[in-house]
C-alpha cells in the first residue's frame, strides 16, 4: 500500500489538501505531508494524524466547520470523528470520491 | 471453584483504552461505590483504583487509567498510562491483566491501541464495550474471528447495563496471577503507527460489517448543535440555564439546610447560659462553630446542581462540541481549544479544572490555561455572590412579558460569570504576549464522540465523589480555620461593664483596623477586612467570617439574616466593589498548591497569587469610586 503515499510524495499536485476542502467534501486519504506546525516538528504531527485515524487509505468527510474562518472542521475519517483546525489538515492529502 | 481461589493473593487488573471507550462507566459498573481517588505518588495524575469480588470468589483491584490513543506518551497522564502498563510506574505493582476497552461502534483507533499494546507483551484482554449501541446500528463484529486474528481472548460488554459484564467476569476468573517482570516496548515512529493502523483496518475488513451510515442521531443533533450560529447560541443558551438552575434549584435543599442549623444553633444555645465561664463555650458552638458549619454547608446544593450540569453534559458528550465551537475564540486569547474543558470544570472548583489542563500536551499552553483558571468563577465563590446578591439586588424579573423569566438576580450572576470568563481570556491573551511572545499555540486536535444518554448509576456516583470531596473541606479546613476565626473575634473577651461590642475588644478588631487604611480606597471597611484574609485561605470562609464577624458585634441579631444585616451595614458601593473583587480574589490556598505542585514550583504560584491579588485590587478600587461618582456610595 506504501507506493500510493510515496507517489504522492513526489507528485503532490495529484491530490487536494483537506484544509482547503469545503464543507460536505467526501473523499479518500492518498498521503500525509506534515509540516512543523504549532510549534510540532513535522513527524511529530504526523503521528498525531495517524494516531487518530488519518491513514493513506481512509475515507474522510468534512462534516462541519467553525463560525470565524470556517475553523476548526470536524473531520469524519471511517468510524470516527475527529475535530482539527484547517492549518493541520492541509497535511492531509485527499483525492474526492 | 471458590476454595482453590481462596488462597491466591488479590488480581490485580488495569482497565486502558481511549478516550470516550465507556471505560469509567465499565469501571463504575464493576466496582460500585468501592472506589478509590488518589493520586500517584510525586505526580498529579489521578488514581482511581476500586476493588470487587468476581462470581468464581477472586478479589480484584481493579485500575481505571487514564485514556489514551497510544503508549506514545506525551501528558503527565499518558505517562502514567503508559508506565502502570509497562510495570514501570514507581508504587503500583505491574498488573496482573490489561483489560483493553474499545468502543465496538468505533473500533479503528481502539484497535490501533490493542496491537500497540500487544506489542508490550503483557497479558491482555479486549473488551468491546457499548456492544449493544453496535448491535443497535447494524453493526456486526464476528467475535470470534477478531479474536483469533488478534491472537487475543475477546469479550462484548454494555457497562450500562445489568449482566452486561458477565463474559468479562468470566474471563477475569480464567485468568492466573503472573509474574513480576518490565515489558519491552519501544516509541513506535511514524512508519510503525501506519503500520499498525493498517494491521488494524484489515482486521476491521475481515471482522466488522459496518451499515454505511453514521449514528443518525448524532448526525441530526450535530446538524444543530455543531451548526456555525446556532451551535454557538446553544452553548450560551446552556451555559446561562445551568446559572439560572443553580439559583432556582437549590433554593428548597437549601432552605432547608439553613433552617436545619438555626434550629440546632438556637437548641445548643438555649442549653448554655450567656453569662459567665459557659458563655465562651456557648459564643463557640454556637457562634463559632454551628453558624460556621451551616453557612458553608449550605451552598452544598448549588454545587451539585453545578456539577450535575457539567457531569451530564460530559456523559452526553457536549463537552467535546463546546470545546470546538470555542476554540476559534479561545484561540483568538491565545489559548488552546483543549482548555475549554479545564477551564469549564473551573467552575466547579479551580483544582480539578487545573488538574484537568492535563489534557493540553504543551506545556506552555498548559500554564496560560493554569494561570488563567482561576479566573473561572468557582462554586466557592457562590456563597459570596449569592449572599450579596441576595442582600443588594431586588428578587424581581428584568422585564415585562417575554423577558419576565429572566430573574435580575440571576442576571447579575450571569454577569459576574461573564466578568470571571472576559478577565480569564483577556488576561491569557496578555500572558501569551508578554511571556511567551506570541509563539503558537499546539494544534488543536480532539475527537467528538457519538451522543449518549448519560446513565443515572454514573451521574450520582459522580456527584457522590463531588460531595465527598465538598464535605471533607469543609469538615477540616473550613471547619479549623471556622474556629481560628472565632477565636479571633470572641478573644479577649469583653471586660465587665463594658459599653461597645465585644468584638471591638477583639484581636479580630485589631487586624480590621490594621488592614483598613489599605482598604479604604475600595470601600472595604475593616469587618470585611476581618473576613478577607481567611477568604483567601478559603473562598466560601468569608461568608461564614462575615457572619461570625457580624453576628458577634450584635448578639441579638443571631437569627436575623446575614443578608440583611449587610443590607443596612454597607452601602451599594461597598457591596459592588466587593462582588468585584470577588471576581478577582487571590485562590485559596489549595488550588495554590495544586499550581504549585502541577507547575512544579513556587514561581508560578507566586506570579498568579500576586496578578490576581492587584487585579482584585484595582477593581474593587475602579468599582468603588464609579460607583461613588454614581452617588450611590
Amino acid at each position: 500500500m506504501s507506493f500510493i503515499a510515496d507517489a504522492v510524495l513526489t507528485e503532490p499536485s495529484a491530490a487536494l489538501d483537506l484544509g482547503a476542502a469545503p464543507r460536505g467534501f467526501r473523499g479518500r486519504i492518498r498521503g500525509l505531508r506534515a509540516f512543523a506546525s504549532g510549534g510540532l516538528p513535522a513527524e511529530e504531527l504526523e503521528r498525531r494524524l495517524l494516531e487518530l485515524g488519518f491513514v493513506e487509505g481512509a475515507e474522510v468527510e468534512l462534516l462541519h466547520q467553525g463560525l470565524f474562518g470556517r475553523d476548526p472542521i470536524a473531520i469524519r475519517v471511517d468510524s470516527a470523528t475527529i475535530a482539527l483546525r484547517r492549518r493541520e489538515a492541509a497535511a492531509v492529502l485527499v483525492e474526492p470520491i | 471453584m471458590n476454595e482453590m481461589s481462596a488462597g491466591l493473593r488479590d488480581l490485580r487488573i488495569a482497565l486502558v483504552g481511549n478516550p470516550n471507550c465507556g471505560k469509567t462507566a465499565l469501571f463504575n459498573t464493576l466496582t460500585g461505590s468501592r472506589q478509590r481517588v488518589a493520586n500517584y505518588p510525586g505526580v498529579t495524575v489521578e488514581r482511581k483504583e476500586g476493588s470487587f469480588v468476581s462470581p468464581g470468589g477472586r478479589r480484584v483491584r481493579l485500575l481505571d487509567l487514564p485514556g489514551t490513543y497510544s503508549l506514545r506518551a506525551r501528558s503527565p497522564d499518558e505517562v502514567v498510562t503508559r508506565d502502570v502498563v509497562l510495570g514501570q510506574q514507581a508504587g503500583v505493582a505491574p498488573p496482573d491483566l490489561l483489560v483493553c476497552v474499545a468502543d465496538a461502534t468505533n473500533l479503528r483507533l481502539g484497535l490501533r491501541l490493542i496491537l500497540e499494546l500487544k506489542q508490550a507483551g503483557r497479558p491482555l484482554l479486549v473488551a468491546l464495550n457499548m456492544f449493544d449501541i453496535a448491535r443497535h446500528r447494524g453493526i456486526e463484529v464476528d467475535v470470534e474471528r477478531l479474536s483469533a486474528l488478534l491472537g487475543l481472548p475477546v469479550v462484548t460488554t454494555v457497562a450500562v447495563r445489568r449482566g452486561g459484564t458477565e463474559a468479562l467476569l468470566a474471563a477475569i476468573d480464567a485468568q492466573a496471577p503472573v509474574g513480576e517482570g518490565e515489558a519491552a516496548w519501544s516509541a513506535p515512529d511514524a512508519a510503525g503507527l501506519r503500520a499498525l493502523q493498517r494491521e488494524a483496518d484489515r482486521i476491521l475488513a475481515a471482522v466488522v460489517r459496518v451499515p454505511d451510515r453514521r449514528d443518525a442521531v448524532t448526525r441530526r443533533l450535530d446538524a444543530v448543535l455543531l451548526h456555525p450560529v446556532a451551535g454557538l447560541v446553544i452553548l450560551l443558551v446552556v451555559l446561562f440555564l445551568m446559572f439560572q438552575a443553580v439559583f432556582a434549584w437549590a433554593q428548597p435543599a437549601m432552605d432547608l439546610i439553613d433552617a436545619g442549623f438555626q434550629a440546632l444553633g438556637a437548641m445548643v444555645g438555649g442549653l448554655l447560659p450567656e453569662e459567665g465561664p459557659g458563655g465562651l463555650l456557648r459564643s463557640f458552638l454556637h457562634d463559632g462553630l454551628i453558624a460556621g458549619v451551616g453557612s458553608v454547608l449550605v451552598f452544598l446544593p448549588q454545587i451539585l446542581v453545578l456539577f450535575l450540569f457539567i457531569l451530564l453534559l460530559e456523559d452526553f458528550g457536549y463537552m467535546a462540541r463546546a470545546a470546538f465551537l470555542m476554540d476559534r475564540i479561545m484561540g483568538g486569547a491565545g489559548l488552546h481549544g483543549r482548555a475549554f474543558i479545564p477551564l469549564l470544570s473551573s467552575f466547579a472548583c479551580a483544582i480539578p479544572g487545573i488538574m484537568s489542563t492535563r489534557v493540553i500536551d504543551s506545556r506552555r499552553d498548559r500554564l496560560a490555561t493554569i494561570l488563567v483558571a482561576p479566573l473561572m468563577t468557582c462554586s466557592a465563590r457562590i456563597p459570596v455572590y449569592t449572599l450579596i446578591i441576595g442582600a443588594f439586588v431586588p428578587d424581581r424579573p428584568v422585564g415585562e412579558g417575554a423577558w419576565s423569566w429572566v430573574g435580575l438576580q440571576g442576571l447579575v450572576m450571569f454577569g459576574l460569570y461573564a466578568a470571571g470568563i472576559l478577565s480569564a481570556l483577556g488576561m491569557s491573551f496578555v500572558f501569551k504576549r508578554l511571556l511567551w511572545r506570541g509563539q503558537p499555540t499546539e494544534p488543536f486536535m480532539l475527537e467528538l464522540p457519538d451522543y449518549k444518554l448519560p446513565r443515572l448509576r454514573n451521574l450520582a456516583l459522580g456527584l457522590w465523589q463531588r460531595a465527598k470531596a465538598f464535605l471533607r473541606r469543609a469538615g477540616t479546613i473550613i471547619l479549623s480555620i471556622m474556629v481560628v476565626i472565632w477565636f479571633l473575634s470572641s478573644v479577649p473577651r469583653p471586660p465587665e461593664g463594658a459599653t461597645q461590642p465585644a468584638i471591638e475588644y477583639s484581636f479580630a478588631y485589631s487586624i480590621g483596623q490594621a488592614v483598613e487604611p489599605l482598604l479604604r480606597p475600595i470601600g472595604f471597611n475593616w469587618q470585611i477586612g476581618v473576613a478577607l484574609i481567611p477568604g483567601m485561605a478559603a473562598r466560601e470562609v468569608a461568608v461564614a467570617s462575615l457572619g461570625t464577624v457580624y453576628a458577634v458585634q450584635d448578639a441579638e441579631e443571631d437569627t436575623a439574616q446575614l443578608g440583611q444585616a449587610l443590607a443596612g451595614r454597607w452601602s451599594l458601593a461597598t457591596a459592588l466593589a466587593f462582588l468585584a473583587w470577588y471576581v478577582f480574589a487571590p485562590q485559596c490556598v489549595a488550588t495554590l498548591s495544586v499550581i504549585r505542585r502541577e507547575t512544579g514550583g513556587q514561581r508560578w504560584m507566586w506570579f498568579s497569587f500576586g496578578y490576581m491579588l492587584a487585579l482584585a485590587y484595582l477593581a474593587a478600587f475602579v468599582t468603588y469610586q464609579v460607583a461613588r461618582a454614581l452617588g450611590v456610595g
